[in-house]
């Protein structure tokens, strides 16, 4: 027991809570980016793979860590405009066509991957990122070798939360995102195209939610397996709602998930028979309730789900 | 010049039959994509697909076990989507269900045959139906998403089935997530020799009937038929909306639980952690293509079921690699979606 009560287990319980949430917090971003435009993207499961799927395969075959991740984006933007034309633009029922998305996207990275390198007996892999110490603040104890000895996509994913937030809230786009999100007719009005803001807005968000996924076969591991996101869209999909659709308070969300995640690992690691499973289960508790408790004073863009046709005016 | 999308007016019922055979073919041609990029012969795959699904006896035996979890999962979603409570927790259902088949199978002793499988499917029937009562509940008591958290159920219970596989229900002396065996009267028996055709596909064949049954004939059908259709007008109708909500999910998530029950008492006789590859999920694209209709479920379940035998076979023949199956699997879903729209809305040309 008194290993876990010690400054090195803190560090890297620490350093590990913010690697586990990096995924989590690229995905919750890019749902947050599509859900106040008004569209649910349940696409985020397979658009994840897919972005793990392409960022490992560039990877492996350029050597280049950065065009994986910027194939990742490519594959996520692709596959949200597919979203796009099916959600936004043919006004399809958006839990449906995302579920289809996930599906198909799901089977396709599997596919492809298997056509790229067969079966071997020894998955192949990357010589994955490097944990890049910033100058100065990874000398400080403690906080140093946790916050600011991560990998480049840790601090990409850190930066981006304030971002979003100042993109929802402080720009004349995050006005017209989520006047879109909130009354589409009221949009239309005042000359927002509704279907192009939702589609960029998509488009976006798929970028942040294919480098999610390529975080974790070039960061978090070094190979592409089938369950390497593991539900970890979904969870996404939770923590938009547990923030209330607040970027800050959705990474806030990710982050406790990261450290519940991270812990359960540690004290697996040191030999602690820990029921982890049940540890996974606590963030799922958490949304629910959340969820319940929210209810009634919900402040879900009220236009999600719904398609926009002008001249179907309600 | 811009396209946009006009209501036509209803299409004759014959038309609405077909579509599900349009967006078939549909998805087949489009599949043709990927099986050319993984440099199968387009006549050789398909033909080594269909022969290796239906060809012989075996394989079409083998099609039809593959087939009753997907009629289970489908009609699960499919009498769930109808009264539109959107239940994308079939796969949690069916783990609920299939763990408390195999709890009940482990400890049920030494009961006649008849007992013993009739308490399995109780139990995995109101255990599937317990686990979807809670979105359910949450619908109508609290007016939380129903598809939120349904699909955040089907973690919470994968992660209880693996704390149960690695504690308490774990097979003592094994290190691995495995349960210990059903008891032999438990199992399913299996109805024809040198053949996995097992009672769990009549079962399923039985489902599709009286689902089919309470969709058609019974007041329910009519009351769950009218919420799904307009909630507020069935309320103003004096029906009791929160009521059949609930009682529908109560079904679905059974159906879903009888296809956990089949796997773990049929196919693999302990629970495992990969008792099931997604049939869940799968039954949201089989109740789709079948649009909802028993009758028709069953048909796509057939019809997913035929692309996931018979893609092992075209992978031996052609090296296409297996996963062709879900790849076509979600596509079909997709454009089975584009269809439906295609026959209430037709696409028009406006003039700027």
């Amino acid at each position: 027991m008194e290993q876990v009560f010690t400054l090195s287990f803190l560090t890297g319980l620490l350093a590990a809570m913010m690697r586990m949430a990096t995924p989590i917090i690229f995905g919750t971003l890019g749902e947050i980016l599509a859900e106040r435009s008004g569209v649910l993207n349940l696409g985020i499961e397979g658009i994840m793979l897919m972005g793990a799927m392409t960022g490992f395969l560039t990877t492996l075959s350029t050597g280049s860590l950065w065009l994986g991740v910027a194939a990742a984006a490519l594959t996520g933007v692709i596959l949200s405009l597919l979203m796009a034309l099916l959600a936004v633009w043919l006004g399809l029922s958006q839990h449906v066509s995302g579920i289809g998305i996930t599906l198909f996207s799901t089977g396709l990275a599997m596919f492809i991957y298997r056509l790229a390198v067969g079966s071997p007996t020894n998955p192949p892999t990357v010589q994955p990122f490097t944990r890049a110490a910033i100058p100065r603040l990874s000398s400080i104890p403690v906080v140093g070798e946790a916050f600011f000895t991560q990998y480049s996509l840790v601090y990409i994913a850190f930066l981006l939360i304030p971002a979003v937030w100042i993109l929802l809230y402080r720009t004349s786009w995050g006005l017209s995102i989520r006047t879109v999100g909130e009354n589409p007719f009221a949009a239309d009005t005042v000359g927002i195209n509704v279907n192009l803001v939702r589609t960029l807005c998509l488009a976006a968000g798929g970028a942040l939610m294919g480098i999610g996924g390529a975080f974790l076969t070039l960061a978090h591991q070094n190979m592409f397996l089938i369950d390497v996101v593991g539900g970890r869209g979904w969870i996404s999909v939770a923590m938009v709602i547990f923030g209330n659709w607040d970027p800050v308070r959705g990474a806030a969300g990710a982050l406790i998930f990261g450290f519940l995640d991270a812990l359960q690992l540690r004290l697996q690691g040191l030999g602690f028979n820990v029921p982890f499973h049940l540890f996974l289960i606590i963030p799922y508790l958490m949304t629910l309730i959340a969820l319940v408790t929210m209810s009634r004073n919900a402040s879900a863009p009220a236009g999600l789900l719904k398609p926009y046709r002008r001249e179907e005016k309600g | 010049m811009r396209l946009t999308l006009a209501k036509r007016a209803p299409l004759p019922g014959w038309i609405q039959v077909l579509v599900p055979v349009g967006a078939i073919l549909v998805t087949l041609a489009l599949s043709a994509i990927p099986i050319l990029a993984a440099g199968g012969d387009i006549r050789l795959s398909y033909a080594s697909l269909f022969r290796g699904a239906l060809g012989t006896r075996y394989n079409f035996l083998e099609t039809c076990v593959k087939a009753a979890p997907l009629t289970f999962t489908g009609l699960a979603a499919a009498f769930a989507f109808r009264a539109k409570f959107w239940n994308i927790g079939g796969e949690g259902q069916l783990l609920a269900g299939a763990i408390a088949a195999a709890w009940t199978g482990i400890h049920i002793g030494s009961l006649p045959p008849a007992a013993a499988i009739s308490l399995v499917c109780i139990a995995g029937f109101l255990a599937g139906g317990a686990w979807a009562a809670i979105p359910a509940i949450l619908k109508t008591k609290y007016k939380v998403d129903d598809v939120v958290t349904s699909l955040l159920l089907n973690y919470v219970m994968w992660h209880i089935m693996g704390y149960l596989l690695f504690g308490p229900l774990q097979m003592p002396g094994s290190s691995w997530p495995r349960s210990p065996a059903i008891a032999e009267a438990a199992r399913f028996p299996v109805l024809l020799v040198r053949s996995r055709f097992h009672l769990g596909i009549v079962l399923a064949a039985a489902a599709v009937l009286i689902v089919w049954f309470i969709n058609s004939k019974t007041v329910f059908g009519y009351r769950a038929k009218a919420v799904g259709v307009n909630p507020r007008a069935a309320a103003f109708g004096g029906i009791n909306v929160n009521s059949v909500i609930l009682k529908t999910a109560l079904i679905s998530g059974g159906l879903a639980g009888m296809a956990g029950v089949g796997e773990a008492a049929a196919i693999h006789f302990h629970l495992l952690m990969d008792i099931s590859p997604g049939f869940g999920y799968s039954g949201i694209a089989v109740a789709m293509l079948g649009r909802l209709h028993p009758l028709g479920t069953a048909l796509s379940a057939f019809f997913f079921s035929v692309i996931l035998v018979g893609a092992q076979s075209m992978s031996r023949i052609t090296g296409v690699p297996t996963y062709i199956a879900e790849v076509i699997q979600g596509m079909s879903l997709l454009v089975m979606l584009v269809a439906l729209l295609l026959t209430e809305y037709r696409i028009k040309a406006v003039r700027n």
